[in-house]
């Protein structure tokens, strides 16, 4: 039992303690959002550049839980540019996913909240902060402006509602003043054809069960997609699914991209697939960004160690290694992060330095950043600033 | 067994004992440790009123490979297009075959008794895909590890402990894990368990069920590289059931390419990669994305989805989406054929 203790395992006392605390905190953060007519100016803002889709600005989300805060989002800043795809990879339960979530304002509640940072959203005509939006007001812009794929789609559909009403649904509470049955309907099918559902008018009157797993995604495609939103977050979209029909739905997403001139946020962590897709790529680790550049950048020259070893770790077709490098070690607990960089622990390049405190990010070209400790002096050398 | 003929008079094509004899018998070769000759499992739709057989699902319909002792055979397919099925049906795990022979070191096991078949799953074991669900949450790892070894008696009372510990050790798990429960470790630690029990009893060969599809890139490696170490330790002959292409290319030395119940191509690791010949292997694996954002992308894409296995399509089985389909693949179904030496593939367009 000694051991046990040892190793983080917390007394009824003392988990009593933090859910009491977490309480105090997640309470004043919930009357906030609840409150019922927030002026708009409160949350109006402006973006850093017009040509961004979204701009994601130092945001921290915690979950408050019993054993302790969980900081899964901490400090992560990256910009996604109109009519371009960013990837976003990491290891699972780097924060990939609750990056996007606070997006759409749809974390675990009570427990999970946005408690600092900017997230501003390009509306066109203005911007907005997502973070601090009331809870009704994000309403009138999922689905509008921000829409997302998930990850199963055997499990985001419901199964008990025919397909053509459940995408109905999806127009009638965001795009749906004025329209009749018959106009949405007519929308639905033209969706259905779009994402290339052949028999669009038989899959309408399906149920989900009744489909395939790369046409159920085709269906949550048409759904995300169904009132032309500028930001689409594809969590995993192809996680699920076999080779083959993974090419046809990177086709498909590729295509209707140029077709409606929005943005792609693509999470996942096949590194194959983010090459495929993406032009910008934004590489995370436990919570916070470690490189981010052009997909150039990343795949031709990787900078953080964690990223070469990323990249060496994955098997490759037509490329022969006796062993697969490995990452040693494991991702830190997330309740108490070390006050080091993360990823020093698992690190084959440590420098003496890296026992300080966490790295800044360090430009290494225009375009191309990273936060480690091996690039400080480069860029001392060249004269330039450290951030 | 489930395959009763419900209705008197009603023919089951398979379900006749004469209908299966239509593969000619294969003799032992002792290079080899498992034969596979023809091998076909259908599973029974059951319908209508008295739950009769209505049709059937043929998972798998004529599996033919022999797999050399201490190599490891990749076995790759759409899901759905019976690689698991195959995997089960050679442990004899899922109930009898419809046809076909499996020869294990030389014996059909099929034809083994009970207790003979017990004696003999030490030497033949599964490591299962999803290592959250394959471990009972009430026992603690120790006993997940042990209790088939205590089981079939494989080492004496006194030394138990220190076996287990040793097949922990050898796996990269420590003493002390001993009394955890699965619920405390993370996925790879899990599989690392998963592949402890798997060896606990010593086996010679090990059907590898998707073992690295529900782990982190990072993960996967490790997992990888222990595989391969535990093979050249006890040479361990792997069956690695895969729907990831570069996995199976890392770690095989032959390959078998699935498509609706029937092995449509098979060979060595580098004549499928270097030269896949077969129309279904080519659209494969230019489906792998290379991760290189400038390759040229010369993409296959297949159109439509694997057709039921309840209903497949007459002639070659690929036919619905090939792009080369004839006349002839619509109406006879290809025959296994030698391109190359060790090479075989299904298909009409390597017709002499």
């Amino acid at each position: 039992m000694a051991k046990r203790k040892a190793e983080g395992y917390l007394s009824g006392k003392e988990a009593r303690r933090i859910s009491r605390e977490n309480r105090k905190i997640t309470n004043e953060l919930e009357k906030k959002r609840k409150r019922k007519k927030v002026p708009e100016s409160e949350y109006l803002t402006k973006m850093h550049d017009p040509n961004n889709a979204v701009e994601f600005d130092n945001l921290h989300t915690y979950f408050f839980t019993d054993a302790g805060t969980v900081k899964s989002v901490d400090g992560v800043s990256y910009e996604v540019p109109i009519g371009k795809t960013v990837g976003v990879v990491g290891e699972s339960g780097c924060g990939k996913s609750v990056t996007s979530l606070s997006l759409m304002q749809l974390l675990q509640r009570p427990q999970g909240q946005i408690v600092e940072g900017e997230i501003r959203l390009n509306l066109g005509d203005k911007a907005v902060d997502v973070a601090k939006m009331p809870y009704e007001a994000v309403q009138h812009l999922r689905g509008n402006f921000v829409s997302m794929i998930f990850q199963e789609p055997m499990t985001s559909l419901n199964p008990v509602f025919r397909i053509g009403d459940q995408i109905n649904e999806v127009i009638e509470l965001h795009d749906g003043e004025g329209k009749s049955r018959e106009d949405m309907k007519k929308r639905t099918i033209e969706l259905l054809e779009m994402v290339g559902i052949a028999n669009s008018e038989g899959v309408y009157q399906m149920f989900p069960h009744e489909l395939s797993g790369g046409m159920r995604q085709r269906v949550c495609i048409a759904m995300a997609l169904a009132c032309n939103p500028r930001v689409i977050i594809a969590d995993e979209p192809t996680t699920a699914l076999d080779v083959t029909i993974q090419a046809q739905v990177l086709d498909l997403l590729r295509s209707l991209k140029d077709k409606i001139n929005s943005s792609i946020m693509f999470i996942t962590h096949d590194l194959g697939v983010i090459a495929e897709m993406a032009d910008y790529v934004v590489v995370m680790y436990a919570g916070r960004i470690v490189e981010k550049g052009t997909a150039e950048d990343i795949f031709y020259h990787p900078a953080h160690p964690y990223t070469i070893g990323l990249m060496a770790s994955k098997p490759v077709v037509g490329r022969q290694v006796d062993k697969l490098y490995s990452i040693p070690g494991k991702v830190p607990n997330p309740v108490n992060m070390p006050d080091y960089c993360y990823f020093k622990d698992r690190c084959e390049m440590c420098v003496e330095k890296c026992g300080g405190e966490y790295p800044c990010e360090v430009s290494i070209s225009p375009t191309h950043k990273v936060s480690c400790y091996r690039y400080y002096e480069i860029k001392n050398q060249e004269g330039g600033d450290v951030s | 067994m489930s395959r009763k003929n419900g209705a008197a008079g009603e023919k089951i094509p398979g379900s006749d004992p004469k209908d299966r004899a239509e593969y000619t018998p294969v003799t032992y070769d002792p290079q080899y440790i498992l034969m596979v000759n023809e091998l076909k499992k259908y599973f029974p739709i059951k319908g209508g009123m008295m739950s009769r057989t209505v049709g059937q699902v043929k998972a798998v319909d004529g599996v033919t490979f022999n797999l050399k002792r201490g190599t490891t055979m990749g076995l790759v397919g759409e899901s759905g297009c019976g690689k698991t099925t195959t995997g089960r049906t050679i442990l004899r795990l899922s109930g009898e075959k419809t046809g076909g022979q499996v020869l294990f070191n030389g014996r059909e096991v099929y034809d083994l008794s009970n207790k003979e078949m017990r004696s003999m799953r030490t030497k033949m074991q599964i490591i299962f895909q999803d290592p959250f669900s394959s471990l009972s949450p009430r026992l603690p790892v120790g006993e997940i590890i042990g209790e088939a070894v205590r089981e079939h008696n494989l080492v004496s009372k006194a030394e138990f402990n220190d076996y287990i510990d040793k097949v922990m050790d050898n796996c990269g798990l420590q003493p002390f894990h001993k009394e955890r429960y699965p619920h405390e470790f993370s996925g790879g630690q899990r599989q690392r368990i998963c592949i402890a029990r798997a060896l606990a009893l010593n086996p010679e060969f090990v059907v590898c069920d998707e073992p690295v599809s529900a782990l982190d890139v990072s993960i996967q490696a490790q997992i990888i590289n222990l595989l391969k170490e535990l093979q050249e330790q006890y040479k361990l002959t792997y069956l690695f059931i895969s729907h990831d292409l570069s996995v199976v290319e890392h770690i095989s030395d032959t390959v078998g390419v699935m498509y609706l119940g029937n092995l449509v191509e098979y060979g060595r690791t580098e004549d499928i990669f270097r030269n896949p010949l077969h129309p279904y292997t080519k659209a494969l694996f230019s489906a792998i994305p290379v991760p290189d954002p400038n390759a040229k992308m010369n993409r296959i894409v297949l159109e439509g989805s694997i057709p039921s296995p309840a209903n497949p399509p007459t002639g070659c089985k690929f036919h619905t989406r090939c792009a080369n389909c004839t006349q002839r693949c619509k109406e006879e179904a290809p025959v296994q054929r030698e391109v190359e030496p060790g090479h075989y593939v299904v298909c009409h367009l390597y017709d002499k």
